[in-house]
């Protein structure tokens, strides 16, 4: 303690090898200053590229919303006829329920299959096959989508014209079953998660109360998780909304009010993919298929905020 | 139930081994019913590894083995059927609180939930007599709706001793109860204990060798996975000890 404060107040005292460091920038300072700026530069671009993305999204949509677009037409007329030349029409009513058709059917599917996955990994599988189980997991989210949608079309496709006899395999049933097999094992991982940050002393507590291990994951651990959970649920939603190659694959990609499964819709996200090479950039067919772009940015974002927000809740407790 | 002689816990050349390691061996204890059994020693001596055997939490810790026997109220409790029915008669307390991520209220009526009562009112009763009984209830009245998990670590505590008694116990077992909690409401704490005595057997592990003075009749003392000495717990605290070491931890000499 004498030294330090001999150094401070005597400033002639030059021979103190010690004040000069204080008031010298090493190399370590310099690398700590270039690290910071470069993470900061990767971690703002990441941001500015998704504003830039929406912008350019918006710009090739605002003529069509502000000159062409009827919202009531939009958003209730079931006819999509872009190509009809003398009086196109750009409803994309069938289109958006043939999307939440799909993926509301995914979701019945992919949700109690994920959820009970992740208790099973979380809380009954032990030592190697709870880890075989979550690399096979990890495995599955990683299959590509377009590959899904050469299931559908291959396999599912004949299994359910004979199993249910109907003239076409490709419809909702198919693209429902597809898209919740893709959507399970992301769903999977994320639930798992959440189940493993629930605290080993409440499974404790929980058991040393007499719980049989149901009472404790129905009464205790699920409650505790049930936010995260909930979150794993609406990321599956934001999937199943954005999904375009299977969707496209699998539903028929045809326009239609479904009124059961076995009908063939269309997706949102099919039908950009299908029709924007083919239009000429700046027509109408071109800014209507953005304004779709854009109204799906919305919902996506929406879904993936609130999970996002939902998820944050169980942290913070 | 066969009770022999008044004996609620008996302890017969107990083992205990994760793995490779012994943590405890050679453990004989008799503990009677209606008395405060106290357990001290520091840590790694092999107390909690007790506490697990008896109520059956061996099944959930990793490489955990035991051998010898424990029997509950004369039962065997390695041949029992039911390990949930012999859990629910044995309350536990652990070292840090665990107000489960629910409602005050309804952490107090999980037990009797999972028992299957569902009337309202019989689990009012349960939640407003166990409440009273921790000493937490004045505290807690205006708010039983609101979340367990934000109470202070000492009404945290009351409330994890509110919840073991929901279970209506025949055998409360408190590991080390006062290490997240202030001397004050260790003292309350320490005054229930004396009180639930006359209603069911209470093992207390603690490491503050006063309060196993304070509360117990008779005293175990662990040390490295080896049960030292028992003994009352007067004789122990007046020198009058079997084994010089029990001397020496009580006097604080080690430990």
């Amino acid at each position: 303690m004498e030294d330090l404060n001999s150094i401070s107040l005597n400033s002639q005292n030059e021979k103190n090898i010690g004040s000069d460091q204080l008031d010298q920038r090493n190399l370590d300072w310099y690398i700590d200053k270039a690290v910071s700026m470069i993470v900061f530069i990767a971690g703002i671009s990441a941001i500015i590229f998704i504003v830039g993305i929406f912008l350019f999204i918006a710009k090739e949509g605002l003529s069509f919303i502000i000159k062409d677009m009827d919202f009531t037409e939009f958003f209730t007329s079931p006819y999509w006829e872009p190509s009809d030349e003398d009086a196109p029409e750009y409803g994309i009513l069938a289109l958006i329920l043939g999307t939440a058709s799909v993926t509301g059917l995914a979701m019945l599917i992919a949700i109690p299959f994920s959820l009970g996955t992740a208790i099973y990994i979380s809380e009954f599988a032990t030592g190697r096959t709870k880890e075989f189980l979550k690399i096979l997991v990890e495995l599955l989210a990683a299959i590509p989508s377009v590959v899904w949608g050469f299931i559908g079309l291959t396999i599912m496709n004949p299994i359910i014209i004979k199993l249910f006899n109907v003239p076409v395999g490709l419809n909702i049933l198919n693209a429902g079953v597809i898209l919740g097999l893709m959507a399970a094992p992301i769903m999977t991982s994320i639930a798992e998660d959440t189940l493993k940050a629930v605290p080993d002393h409440y499974r404790e507590a929980a058991e040393a109360l007499g719980a049989t291990k149901w009472q404790m994951i129905y009464k205790v651990v699920l409650p505790a998780a049930k936010n995260g959970l909930l979150g794993a649920v609406l990321l599956g939603v934001g999937r199943g909304f954005g999904e375009t190659m299977a969707v496209l694959m699998a539903t028929g990609h045809s326009i239609n009010i479904p009124t059961s499964i076995f009908d063939s819709v269309r997706a949102l996200t099919a039908t950009i993919a299908a029709e924007l090479g083919e239009t000429a950039q700046g027509s109408e067919h071109y800014g209507a298929l953005f304004t779709i772009g854009i109204f799906l940015f919305l919902i996506t974002f929406i879904i993936n905020l609130s999970a996002d927000l939902i998820i944050r809740g169980v942290r913070k407790k | 139930m066969v009770n022999e002689n008044g004996i609620k816990l008996k302890v017969r050349n107990l083992e205990i081994s994760y793995g490779d390691t012994v943590a405890l061996s050679g453990v004989n204890l008799d503990i009677h019913e209606h008395e405060i059994f106290g357990i001290i020693g520091p840590a790694n001596s092999g107390k909690t590894s007790l506490l697990k055997a008896i109520n059956r939490m061996d099944q959930f810790t990793k490489g955990m083995h035991y051998s010898g026997d424990i029997h509950f109220s004369g039962r065997d409790v390695r041949h029992l059927k039911n390990i949930y029915a012999l859990r629910s008669r044995i309350g536990v307390v652990f070292p840090l609180p665990v107000g489960l991520p629910m409602s005050i209220y309804d952490n107090v009526a999980l037990s009797p939930r999972l028992r299957g009562i569902k009337n309202k009112k019989e689990l009012d009763e349960i939640v407003e007599r166990c409440l009273t009984r921790a000493a937490l209830l004045d505290e807690v009245k205006d708010r039983l709706h609101t979340l367990g998990s934000l109470l202070s670590g000492g009404q945290q505590q009351r409330l994890t001793i509110a919840r073991a008694l929901s279970q209506e116990p025949e055998l409360l077992i408190l590991d080390e109860f006062s290490i997240a909690v202030d001397p004050v409401t260790t003292m309350r704490i320490e005054d229930i204990l004396k009180d639930l005595k006359k209603d069911m057997t209470i093992i207390l592990v603690t490491n503050l060798v006063q309060q196993a003075r304070r509360l117990a009749k008779r005293v175990a003392f662990f040390l490295n996975g080896e049960c030292v000495e028992i003994g009352n717990t007067e004789d122990l605290f007046t020198g009058k000890t079997m084994d010089q070491r029990t001397t020496d931890y009580i006097q604080g000499k080690f430990g």
